[in-house]
């Protein structure tokens, strides 16, 4: 199985964030709530990063 | 003495669970072995569901995308705090050994990503069973 670098981070992101959100909160709308908020926070960072090192690179 | 975990509020979550004796203890060991089952057996139907789907959907990406799966006694440091990484995923761990995935040498980016897929995986499970066993002793609202 190949898979591209985003859709890696897509996947980590998403699984990572279903167990956080269930594990860090006990109230279901504030599992949603900070499920997503991982989500974007882990993809946000990583897409700023990877811009980061370009930046550097270039 | 027992404590009461509260009812659970997410939908399809019914059981109300009273806790005492061994019984979070064997909460903490199903939910360590497969995961998602401490939850399952305390009745978190959905919870227990999402982290299972989770734990498995990331533990099978990294062993696809041809990760390593650790073994005790290499020697290495890191190689040893892999295995106790890899080790928290139970049983997924037993049968990815038992089939001998994850043993050919990590050659390619998206292998080495697989190996922290699984890691990963195993250190998620831990997490959950903890959960589990916190709302089984009442420390946890459920």
């Amino acid at each position: 199985m190949t898979i591209s670098h985003f859709a890696a981070v897509l996947l980590f992101s998403l699984c990572v964030s279903v167990v956080f959100g269930i594990t860090q909160r006990a109230e279901p709308k504030m599992m949603v709530r900070f499920g997503a908020l991982c989500f974007v926070l882990f993809v946000g960072i990583t897409i700023a990063a990877s811009w980061g090192m370009w930046l550097i690179k270039h | 003495m027992a404590t009461k975990a509260q009812t659970a509020a997410l939908p399809g979550d019914t059981t109300v669970t009273t806790a005492g004796g061994s019984f979070p203890a064997i909460v903490l060991f199903a939910g360590w072995l497969v995961p998602g089952a401490g939850h399952l057996l305390l009745g978190k139907w959905v919870r227990g569901t999402l982290l299972m789907l989770a734990i498995i959907t990331m533990f099978a990406i990294g062993v696809a995308l041809q990760g390593k799966i650790y073994l005790p006694n290499t020697g290495e440091p890191l190689d040893m705090l892999g295995f106790v990484g890899d080790l928290g995923a139970g049983l997924l761990y037993a049968v990815a050994r038992l089939f001998g995935w994850g043993q050919a040498p990590v050659l390619i980016a998206v292998a080495d990503y697989g190996t922290k897929f699984i890691v990963v995986a195993g250190l998620l499970n831990v997490v959950a069973a903890i959960d589990a066993h916190s709302i089984a002793i009442g420390r946890k609202r459920a």
